[in-house]
Formats: structure tokens, C-alpha cells, sequence
């Protein structure tokens, strides 16, 4: 089991692969970077979360963060969005950038980033409005369609690509709280793309589905990077060499590995990695 | 105590199930007592919950009984000749085409002051005349019969209609209060003359007419429409009272609730967490604790003293309970907007809502209910309050009912504070719970909007 309390002892090894000219060197050069993390530190008050963490996402993955809990894999993931700005206490040093510029950039408007990386969330949480308004909503906030049918289209095109439209089509003005958890995980899968994100965030997007609803959803993020980057955190190891073209594997605030998907889960190159994947921790 | 006997030491001698039934022997005993100590709790939850419905009981049985008569008040019904050789008064004067309206005005005032010079004590007497045949022998008793309060209202009729004046029209005029005390059996009528209000005379009268049914109980208009009176105290109404509370409830629904919510909201969603907002909700928190007959110093002080506005005046009252009711509205909307799930907040911020949007068409619309309950509540527990109100002048005499928030006036629960020391008890005893049976129910009106209001938003999904 993970003890958070007990004090770590980097070996030799941790310390050579926490190097990073090594976890950056793992895209490549063919590919297109869509994000990159440098030396990124998280601070909560005086607790130090993320302790410089370099990484380069790929325009199109999927890419899967892994590790147990408390290890600051959804703090990084929200950094990534700048949702970590709402906590008070919060600090974030480094640099990341997307698309080569940097987000946190004091000239950068927040609201702009968000629009370009969107969010789903571990529990779903649709507005207590209708089907309808829960899509439009985006839409409509950043002026996206200027006409009531351009509105319509948007949620129609949106729910379709969640794979929600058939089930939906007819209840457009029902609750978005009325749908199953499955749906309702879904319902805010499709509010997210509505804004046309070029990213989306999941933070452990299926802990709180059952396994059908989860299956849904990860048919659905295979079809999703079509179009989208995707990174989703989760708990679930199954569920990341599925989905993931790419895993990361984070431990108390450190990232330890990252690489292929297929590569860390048959032959990782930690201790702690392999400890982690085989269950003997975590 | 159950796990020393799980002692090793306690064992030995037994054979194994006998010390086990020891433990469970004492269990048993232990759970007797815990039964005991249950059914006694239970017994005095229960005995506690029935001796508060009981006092409740008692009060509003008390309060109903007392007050519930004061609704309907003994008239005489009289046929009331408006003779025009009493009435000598000029025509009412008609606006001349090329007369200004200030002119106008003050002719027409004249010409009222010249109706309030009629003497329509005699008019009444007259009436009277035709029912109690041995009137004319008791000029001083008949004139006590009806309140003088009722020359007014006959004024009043005039004024509205002066083609009246020649004909004949049946009227229902109030009693003296004593009268109406008398008839009620409110009076020990064993009490010799010298300490009777009403002479032998008048209760003779009293009697022949209550049982002829010229004098009877009706439906106490005069409750609901007139202002406070001390000359005429069968005709003292609370309309003056009500009225005055209702402009101070716009003051403080105006005033206080936009102002708590918009606090609340700030201090919730946008305001830094650091010493500053510390120490204002340190000090919001003790400000709901503040005795309220201090926020009445302070506004004698502040609004009468250095801003001048009028003593005794609704807006002045309406300021003061804004000041007592905003920690209430801004506790309450805070404690409603923490309730509502971080998670909706994040969806919205999530989208690339800004703060503000996430809070506005988010948060505040689920929000509302509660920060609707939070506000009428506020303010019925201003409707209700006394103590501030009697320090800026509100518990003045005021015959008028007022007909603006800057007018003299009073308010339901100083009325109550003041007809409950009024020197005619026997008459009073009954108005005073009338006007706490008015001021219940305008509460529970209230509450009952707070909870519709709750349900209909909470339903909505």
C-alpha cells in the first residue's frame, strides 16, 4: 500500500530517469506539440504538490495519467486549464505553454484558455437545466452562433459526437440532472466539445460509472481524438492501456515515467512504475 | 467494563462457555441500563416537546379568546335626518375657469372647515330622539350614547356628498367604547353608581336598545380603517399602525435585502480570503447579536441627529430595521451559496465562464430560493420589532394615517406596546389582542410566502 506519510528515498535510478531531457525526449520529432509543461512547481500554501514536472503533449493523443492517489496527477491535469487558479492558496510556478504560448501569462485572459481547453469532471455535474441549455450554454457565452438555428445545430452536432443524440433527441428540454450518470458524464462530455476545445481534461471521467457507462465513454474518447487532445486522469490501469496512446505515471508529486502506452505497461522502466502496475502498491 | 472480563484471568477456572454467558450476563445489564437511559431521554424530549405545545396553546387560546371579540363592536343603527336647518353652509365651491388651482384649493378647504362647524352633535341627538322618547329630559346622558368620533365620518359624508343634506339616511354610528364594554359584560354590573363609567341612566338605554336590536354587534370597520384616536376611543383603528410598518417593510425590502444579498454574494464568490474579509465577517456576525434597541440609538443619533430626516417617520423606522435585518439577509444568502455544490461552479468556470458569470447564472439562480426564505424572514422579524422603533419617536400619538414614508407614524407592534397601556382597560384588553391577531397574521402570511417560495423554485427540477 501507498504510505503519503513515509519519507521517500530516491535511488539512483529515480533520479537519472526523473531527469528532463528524459521524459521530454519521448515524443517524435514527426509529431505535432500541442502543450508543453517546464519545470512545473505546484504549491498549496506551504505544501509543495508537484515537484517540476516536464512533459509534451501530442496534438491527437490520448494521453493517460496514472499513479496513486494524492500524487498530483488531477493538480497537474488542472493546471493544464488554469482551474487551479479558483483555489486561494494555490501557486504555480514553471512554464507551460500551448501552441507556443505561454497560459499563464499575465496578458493571457483565463477565459479564453478555458475555452480552448476544456474540462469533463470526476462526478458529472450537468447545470440543473434543460438537455438544451446544458449544450447552448457554451456556445452562447462565447458568441459561437449568432442564430437560433446555428445554436440548434451546435447541440445537435455536439450531442451526436457524444454518441447521446438518439437517446436525447426527443427530451431536449428535460433536465440534464434526469439522465443517468452514463448519460449525464456524457451530457458534459458534449457541452465541453460544443466550444470546440482543441483540448480536453478528463479527471477520472468514469470513477463514478458503472462498467457499461465506462465502456461507453471510452468507445467515445477513441473517437474523440479524432478531432480533440485528450488527457484524462484515472485510477483505473485497465482503463489507460486502453484508451491511451501514451501514459504518464506520477508519485508524490513527481512524474517517474512517460512513454507509450503499451511501452511503460509491459516494460516500464522504473521500480516504482512496474511496482505500481503490477498492484503491489497504490 | 465488558472487556476486563475478556481477561485471560477471569477464564481460566471456567469451562469455556460459562464465563462467556458471565460476559453476556453483563451485557445484558449494561443494556437494560442504556434501555433505562433511552426511555428517560425519550420521556423528557416528549414531556419537554408537550409543555412547549401547551404554552403555545395557552397563548393563542388566551390571545384568540381576548382578541376575537374586539372585531365586532356595538352600533346603533339610527335614522339620521340632515337637517338643513342645522346645516347652514354655503354650495360647494366648483373651480371657475379663470381660477388657479392654489385658489381653488383654498376655497374649497374653507368651505370643509365650514362643514366641520356644523353641529352635528345636535343631527345625532335628533336621531336619537325618535328611538328614546324620554330623551329630551337627559340632554347631558344622550349625548354619550355615540362616539364622538362619528361626527367625523358624518363630516366626511357631507363633504363627499353635500345634496345629502335635506334627506334622511339610516346610519351605522359606533358606541362609546364604555358602551360597548357594558354590553360585552366586561364591566362588574354589580358595582355600585358612583363607580360606574355610565350613568344609570345611559345603561337603562343601553339595555332597551340592545334588546329592541337598534343596538347591535357589527363587523368592526373602524379597526381596519381608522388611525389611532384618545378622544373617541371606540373608533381607534390600527390602519395608521399598519400603514406605518408597511412603508418601514418597502424601506427595509428595498434597502436591506439587495444590499445583504449583493454583500453576501461579494463577500462568498469574489472577496480574497485574508484579514480584511476576516474581520468584516467577524463583525457582520456580531452585529446580528447586537441588541436591537441600540440600533434605535444609533439611528436617533445618525438619521435623525445629523441627517435630519423627521422624527417619528416610517423612512427613519425602515433605515433603523434595514441596519438590524442586513446581518440576517447577508448571513443567510452566504450560508445558501455555500450549500450549493463547488461542482456547478466548475462546470461553468470549466466552459470559460468568467467568475462573475458563474455566479450569476449559475450559482445565484439555485440559490434564490434560500436567499428568498433568508430575506422574508429578515424582515418579519423587523415587521416584528418595538424596542428600536420606540427611541426614534415611533411611539408618539399619531391620529393620521400616514400617507407617506415621511410622515408621522407609528407601527403595528408599538400600537400593540401602546394600547396595551391605555387607561381603559376593559376596552383596550380586547383591541390590544385584536392587534396581535393582525400582526400574527400578517407573519404567518409571510412565512407562508417564504415557504411557497422555497417549494415553487425547488420543484422546479
Amino acid at each position: 500500500m501507498n504510505m503519503p506519510g513515509n519519507p521517500i528515498i530516491l535511488t539512483e535510478q529515480d533520479v537519472t530517469m526523473a531527469d528532463p531531457a528524459m521524459t521530454v525526449n519521448q515524443t517524435n520529432s514527426s509529431d505535432k506539440i500541442k502543450m508543453t509543461a517546464r519545470d512545473v512547481k505546484v504549491f498549496y500554501g506551504a505544501n509543495q504538490a508537484i515537484h517540476g514536472v516536464n512533459m509534451d503533449i501530442i496534438e491527437n493523443e490520448v494521453i493517460a495519467f496514472i499513479g496513486p492517489s494524492g500524487c498530483g496527477k488531477s493538480t497537474f491535469l488542472r493546471c493544464l486549464n488554469r482551474m487551479n487558479d479558483t483555489i486561494d492558496i494555490c501557486r504555480v510556478t514553471g512554464s507551460i505553454k500551448m501552441d507556443g504560448r505561454d497560459i499563464y501569462d499575465p496578458s493571457l485572459d483565463v477565459v479564453q484558455l478555458r475555452a480552448q481547453v476544456g474540462m469533463v469532471f470526476q462526478k458529472p455535474n450537468p447545470f440543473p437545466k434543460s438537455i438544451y441549455e446544458n449544450i447552448a450554454y457554451g456556445p452562447r457565452l462565447h458568441g459561437l452562433a449568432s442564430r437560433k438555428s446555428e445554436l440548434d445545430d451546435v447541440v445537435e452536432s455536439s450531442l451526436r459526437r457524444a454518441g447521446l443524440w438518439n437517446e436525447v433527441k426527443d427530451r431536449l428540454d428535460q433536465p440534464g440532472t434526469g439522465l443517468s450518470g452514463g448519460q449525464q458524464q456524457r451530457l458534459c462530455i458534449a457541452r465541453s466539445i460544443a466550444v470546440s476545445p482543441d483540448v480536453i481534461l478528463m479527471d477520472e471521467p468514469c470513477s463514478a460509472l458503472d462498467p457499461i457507462a465506462t465502456s461507453i465513454i471510452e468507445e467515445l474518447i477513441d473517437e474523440l481524438k479524432q478531432n480533440f487532445t485528450i488527457v484524462i486522469v484515472t485510477h483505473n490501469m485497465q482503463q489507460a492501456a486502453r484508451v491511451s496512446d501514451r501514459t504518464a505515471f506520477f508519485h508524490l508529486g513527481d512524474l517517474i515515467e512517460i512513454g507509450a502506452t503499451n511501452e511503460v505497461f509491459t516494460n516500464p522502466q522504473h521500480k516504482r512504475t512496474e511496482d505500481y502496475i503490477t498492484g503491489r502498491y497504490g | 467494563m465488558t472487556e476486563k472480563n475478556m481477561n485471560p484471568a477471569n477464564n481460566s477456572a471456567a469451562d469455556g462457555v460459562a464465563p462467556l454467558s458471565k460476559v453476556q450476563q453483563k451485557v445484558a445489564v449494561s443494556l437494560n441500563r442504556r434501555h433505562r437511559h433511552e426511555k428517560l431521554f425519550k420521556g423528557v424530549g416528549l414531556v419537554a416537546s408537550l409543555i412547549s405545545l401547551l404554552l403555545v396553546a395557552i397563548l393563542f387560546i388566551n390571545i384568540f379568546s381576548k382578541g376575537l371579540p374586539a372585531f365586532w363592536q356595538s352600533a346603533i343603527t339610527l335614522e339620521i335626518y340632515f337637517d338643513p336647518e342645522i346645516i347652514k353652509i354655503s354650495d360647494k365651491p366648483v373651480q371657475r375657469a379663470d381660477e388657479t388651482d392654489n385658489a381653488f384649493r383654498q376655497r374649497d378647504i374653507e368651505w370643509q372647515s365650514e362643514v366641520g362647524m356644523i353641529n352635528f352633535n345636535r343631527l345625532i341627538v335628533e336621531g336619537l330622539n325618535k328611538v328614546l322618547p324620554d330623551a329630551n329630559q337627559y340632554r347631558r346622558d344622550v349625548q354619550r350614547i355615540v362616539t364622538s368620533g362619528e361626527r367625523f365620518a358624518m363630516r366626511q359624508l357631507v363633504i363627499d356628498n353635500p345634496a345629502i343634506i335635506g334627506q334622511t339616511k339610516t346610519l351605522n354610528l359606533l358606541t362609546d367604547a364604555n358602551i360597548d364594554v357594558w354590553l360585552k359584560g366586561n364591566i362588574d354590573r354589580s358595582l355600585p353608581d358612583a363607580q360606574q363609567q355610565l350613568s344609570p341612566k345611559v345603561r337603562e338605554w343601553v339595555e332597551m336598545l340592545s334588546e329592541q336590536g337598534i343596538i347591535k354587534n357589527r363587523f368592526s370597520f373602524a379597526l381596519f380603517m381608522n388611525a389611532d384616536s384618545r378622544s373617541s376611543l371606540a373608533s381607534a383603528g390600527l390602519a395608521g399602525a399598519f400603514m406605518g410598518s408597511l412603508y418601514m417593510m418597502l424601506v427595509v425590502l428595498f434597502l436591506a435585502v439587495p444590499m445583504g444579498v449583493a454583500a453576501a454574494i461579494y463577500l462568498e464568490e469574489f472577496a480574497p480570503k485574508n484579514k480584511i474579509t476576516d474581520l468584516v465577517e467577524v463583525n457582520i456576525n456580531n452585529l446580528a447579536a447586537v441588541p436591537s434597541i441600540v440600533f434605535g440609538l444609533l439611528g436617533a443619533a445618525v438619521f435623525i441627529g445629523w441627517f435630519n430626516l423627521p422624527i417619528s417617520a416610517p423612512i427613519v423606522g425602515g433605515l433603523v430595521l434595514s441596519l438590524m435585518t442586513l446581518p440576517t439577509v447577508i448571513i443567510a444568502t452566504r450560508s445558501t451559496l455555500k450549500a450549493i455544490p463547488p461542482s456547478i461552479r466548475q462546470a461553468a468556470l470549466g466552459l470559460g465562464a468568467s467568475k462573475m458569470q458563474a455566479t450569476f447564472h449559475h450559482v445565484l439562480p439555485l440559490a434564490i430560493p434560500g436567499i428568498l426564505t433568508g430575506a422574508i424572514l429578515g424582515v418579519a422579524q423587523a415587521l416584528g420589532e418595538a424596542a428600536p422603533l420606540l427611541l426614534i419617536g415611533m411611539k408618539s400619538f399619531v391620529a393620521q394615517v400616514p400617507s407617506g414614508p415621511f410622515e408621522q407614524a407609528t407601527a403595528l407592534p408599538v400600537q400593540i406596546f401602546l394600547w396595551q397601556g391605555n387607561e381603559l382597560r376593559n376596552f383596550f384588553e380586547a383591541r390590544t389582542s385584536a392587534a396581535i391577531i393582525v400582526l400574527l397574521a400578517l407573519m404567518l402570511t409571510l412565512n407562508g410566502l417564504a415557504i411557497w417560495l422555497r417549494k415553487k423554485y425547488e420543484n422546479r427540477w
